[in-house]
């Protein structure tokens, strides 16, 4: 498995790593602060915790960094219950409403406000600290912190896209990269947000249907982006540290190439299994097996994960695979448009269903 | 800040060997002498065993006195520190330090500060 890692980490073009991706990195996070700091204003006057930032010295070169990274390890502070740590950097970090994260999350709203609330009331009154934590404490506060940031960009890639939280997560992960340059995982999520970023024009119409990778205008990709996903892949390979955000920017890495080489894919999402288990990167699998020894070895797959009863995205990959074994597929179809998130993803689904009736 | 770091544990301290009281005894005398030493204390103590305490109740004007404490819960109140520190970290930090979080648990309490909050 960790040959299949480096042979597919060495296919990728090299241009070399630049000459100081550190000083490339701080000098974005320089160029946006002007930006941040207005923000931040706005930010502050909706909150009761980012007043307590206005107490922070107002010298730029000292709040670089940046405080929305120590806002963001305040609210992934261990002593928060790990589901308002996410809640909270949503709304804080990610400036994303009540309603929309409730939904990320599949909670009832009033369920996922008072969360809001008794989080932001334990911040201040239990006196958790807005910084980032010292030398000491940061390795066992990054995990969550990037599982976090991760979830504000996953909110942003939509449908329907909201670059501004995208844009957010992939600056707060180049931020990181930056405090953090010996931490693999953290140049592995770097790159990840990259190279899912860089197909953000070409995976939704501009009608604002989704449109499926195979199916995607390449001249639409971005490539600078992809080129820069690549290069902080490079700097997670050298640090030699496999984890599951390096292995799926590697997937992610692999999709760009002229022919998908989907025996590798699956190998990575077999690894991916083994290192961070879940039913959804299960089901991910199932489909790269499927691409690659077929329809039935994914099926077969499928019908092992346990737990995504209520994933429209479970239903929809059973009716495809299915329906190209010419077996029926309806009732999973229904079940996928009944479960799906936005009108988007129904409409692509029920494209998807048209094209089956319309099959002999 | 002001915490409460509450100690709890099985409580019975009597049960324990005289060479098990004594190895206690004296990490817990090591970790407040680290602690005074910092100058973040305000205040400990160790409580008596729970076989000494006594619950008291006023209902309908009525006092009401009763033998043991409370509540019957696995993990009694054993003792206390009251620290004065920055953040919640330096508190928790203080809380893992002591001897009965290695077998028990220490419940981190902020104190009030804003009393005028509470009778608003």
């Amino acid at each position: 498995m960790q040959d299949a890692f480096v042979r597919a980490a060495e296919r990728w073009p090299r241009d070399g790593v630049p000459r100081n991706p550190g000083a490339w990195i701080v000098a974005t996070a320089r160029n946006r602060a002007i930006d941040r700091i207005r923000r931040e204003q706005t930010l502050a006057r909706k909150t009761e915790l980012l007043a307590r930032a206005e107490g922070l010295p107002d010298d730029e070169e000292t709040t670089i960094p940046d405080e929305r990274l120590e806002l963001i390890f305040a609210c992934c502070h261990p002593a928060l219950a790990a589901e308002a740590q996410v809640a909270l950097t949503l709304s804080l970090v990610g400036g994303l409403t009540t309603p929309e994260i409730a939904r990320a999350f599949l909670v009832p709203e009033p369920t996922l406000a008072q969360r809001l609330v008794r989080a932001k009331r334990k911040i201040r009154e239990a006196g958790i600290p807005l910084r980032v934590p010292p030398e000491h404490l940061l390795p066992e506060r990054l995990q969550v912190v990037l599982a976090t940031i991760y979830l504000v960009f996953n909110a942003g890639y939509g449908p329907p896209v909201r670059r501004d939280l995208c844009g957010e997560a992939i600056r707060l992960a180049a931020v990181l990269a930056t405090l953090m340059p010996d931490e693999a995982e953290v140049h592995g999520l770097h790159a990840l947000l990259l190279l899912q970023d860089a197909r953000r024009d070409a995976r939704v119409s501009r009608a604002g249907e989704l449109v499926l990778l195979a199916d995607q205008d390449r001249a639409l990709w971005d490539v600078d982006e992809i080129e820069q996903g690549r290069r902080a892949l490079d700097r997670a390979l050298v640090l030699r540290l496999p984890g599951p955000h390096q292995l799926q920017a590697a997937i992610a890495s692999l999709h760009f190439e002229e022919e998908t080489d989907w025996q590798e894919i699956a190998l990575l999402y077999g690894r991916l299994v083994e290192l961070a288990p879940s039913p959804v990167v299960e089901l991910n699998r199932a489909v790269a097996v499927s691409m690659a020894d077929g329809p039935a070895a994914g099926l077969e797959l499928i019908s092992a994960i346990t737990g995504l009863e209520d994933y429209y995205l479970f239903h929809s990959t059973r009716a495809d695979l299915l329906r190209q074994l010419g077996q029926p597929s309806a009732t999973e179809y229904a079940r996928a448009i009944a479960l799906a998130p936005s009108e988007v993803e129904r409409a692509f689904l029920r494209r998807r269903q048209d094209l089956l009736a319309s099959e002999p | 800040m002001q915490y409460m770091l509450l100690i709890y544990g099985s409580g019975d301290w009597q049960e324990l060997s005289p060479e098990q009281q004594k190895e206690i005894g004296a990490a817990y005398f090591a970790f407040s002498e680290e602690l005074q030493a910092s100058g973040k204390m305000v205040a400990g103590d160790a409580l008596q065993d729970t076989s000494t305490a006594t619950s008291v109740r006023v209902r309908d004007g009525e006092t009401l006195t009763t033998d043991g404490p409370f509540a019957e819960t696995k993990e009694v109140l054993g003792g206390y520190y009251l620290i004065d520190v920055e953040t919640l970290d330096e508190a928790l930090e203080w809380a893992a330090k002591i001897p009965g979080a290695a077998y028990g648990t220490i419940e981190v309490r902020p104190i009030v500060t804003d009393y005028e909050a509470l009778t608003a």
